[in-house]
């Protein structure tokens, strides 16, 4: 539990990566919005984080759901089966950041251009 | 075989054709593709491409100080900037734990209410375009150029305005500008109404508006889709009310929730929203407090504390939410943005399916999409 003022959630939930299906599902059914999921890339620790937000719409409750992954093989199950929101911002996490989310259904580039093979916001992305 | 009998026709396939709408195109606002799956008049798969003006804002984050990054905020939403630049101070001033005079909190909700009624405006006067009424817009931006004047005499811009700053605003309000405000929002009144006999009792609007395009509010929570498009599926989710920030809590203003879901619901709600931006607008003037309008010792060199903090606030469009990582430098670590056009645009696909073509460009002008919002 965090405090709402200072960061602006208030639940903060580390999970393996294998997890992030269960914590979507249970999130799901206690009936929590999907907000967005994001990268980043920490690269001296060697490490990417995927971070997953969700809201509630009757209630107060922000709920943050983050996993990391080895930046060597950055792959987590995707979460577009629970909510089909996910889809997108989880194309475009693919395409910034290179991680890769099994299972998704099409996880080609969503803003990059249809052919990009480069990940920009990796911290070692040089234009 | 004879040549008397009848050969009989064979049977034809079920044809589907792909039409494509887009990226130039006067329907989609700006530039954004959508690749259509026909089954005649009728879609069967509605594929939004987007991308075409994709900037890259979250990486031009990571390579300038916060503070140079301000007048990216007002470059993703063009029409509801406002809001972006508060969420972004806001989310700076939590990290770096910046306290904001009063007066500038007020100036902040004035100008950031402003802004959704010009926003409001414009949808109002598009969309109707795209249902093939000119006149409307003619009006809409008659009113609109009045809210611009004043939020350019005040901030410099007409549109990109980058007039927030950590822990206030760059210039006061002068006496111009109040009587300006009060002298529209005392204009705007009477406005509302004839809106309201011109517009939405016309029975042709309400043909084309009344149960087309209904989003269940399930749809709406299982995509983040908010704003307007969540309030008029039943669901009073407003960010100034779950998650109050600035002085909301001390205004009086109703959440406007319309439960049909269909294209005039979310016309209902934008309409009903206008008439609360001016009631906010019109109390934010009379609580006005005296004051300074920016904190005195903020550090022209901001390294926020280590961690990633969110702010979250109710744009034109739906819910905002921007999470800044920082690592204690001058430069952010990271800057996501959560923009509600990308997340309502995302349910089109699955909401658009077995509509007949001209219902669904109904639908995706209720939706009120800002393309650079999307694509960002």
């Amino acid at each position: 539990m965090v405090d709402h003022a200072a960061k602006g959630f208030h639940l903060d939930a580390r999970v393996r990566p294998a997890r992030v299906v269960a914590a979507a599902a249970l999130l799901d059914q206690n009936g929590f919005a999907m907000d967005a999921v994001t990268g980043v890339d920490w690269i001296a620790e060697n490490e990417m984080e995927v971070v997953y937000d969700f809201f509630h719409p009757a209630h107060v409750w922000r709920v943050v759901v983050r996993t990391r992954v080895p930046r060597s093989q950055p792959e987590v199950p995707t979460i577009s089966e629970i909510y089909p929101g996910a889809n997108w911002h989880e194309r475009e996490t693919h395409e910034f950041f290179g991680i890769a989310f099994l299972g998704h259904p099409n996880l080609t580039p969503l803003l990059l251009p249809e052919d990009a093979t480069y990940h920009p916001l990796r911290k070692d992305f040089v234009a | 075989m004879s040549t008397s009998q009848v050969i009989p026709a064979p049977e034809q396939p079920h044809e589907t054709f792909v039409l494509n709408v887009g990226p130039q195109h006067p329907a989609t606002h700006g530039v954004l593709r959508l690749k259509l799956t026909m089954d005649g008049e009728y879609i069967t798969r509605a594929e939004p491409v987007c991308g075409y003006i994709h900037r890259m804002h979250e990486k031009m984050g990571e390579n300038r100080t916060w503070a140079q990054y301000l007048p990216n905020t007002g470059r993703i939403d063009y029409l509801a900037a406002m809001a972006y630049g508060h969420a972004y101070v806001a989310a700076v001033e939590r990290a770096a734990k910046i306290e904001v005079p009063p007066r500038a909190e007020y100036i902040r909700v004035i100008t950031t209410e402003l802004n959704r009624i010009s926003s409001h405006l414009v949808w109002f006067g598009a969309f109707l375009l795209d249902l093939g009424g000119f006149t409307p817009l003619l009006y809409a931006f008659d009113d609109r150029e009045k809210i611009l004047d004043l939020l350019e005499a005040l901030t410099g811009s007409r549109l990109t305005y980058c007039y927030y700053r950590f822990g206030g605003v760059c210039n006061d309000v002068d006496d111009d500008f109040i009587r300006g405000v009060r002298e529209f929002v005392a204009g705007m009144w009477p406005r509302m109404k004839f809106y309201r006999e011109l517009v939405t009792d016309n029975i042709i609007l309400r043909k084309r508006l009344i149960g087309i395009g209904v989003i269940s509010d399930e749809m709406c929570r299982k995509y983040g889709a908010t704003g307007p498009v969540i309030r008029g599926s039943g669901v009073g989710y407003d960010v100034r009310k779950m998650e109050p920030y600035s002085v909301y809590r001390d205004l009086d203003f109703d959440v406007p929730v319309f439960s049909e879901g269909d294209c005039m619901a979310r016309y209902l709600v934008r309409m009903e929203e206008m008439v609360q931006s001016l009631r906010i607008v019109e109390q934010a003037l009379d609580k006005l407090p005296a004051g300074p309008v920016m904190t005195s010792g903020v550090p022209r060199v901001l390294k926020p504390p280590a961690g990633d903090y969110c702010f979250a606030v109710e744009a034109a469009r739906g819910r905002l939410l921007v999470r800044i990582v920082s690592d204690n430098k001058e430069i952010p670590y990271r800057v996501r943005w959560r923009t509600p056009s990308f997340c309502n645009l995302s349910l089109f696909e699955e909401a658009s399916a077995g509509m007949m073509l001209p219902d669904a460009l109904a639908l995706l002008g209720s939706l009120d999409l800002v393309i650079p919002d999307i694509d960002r």
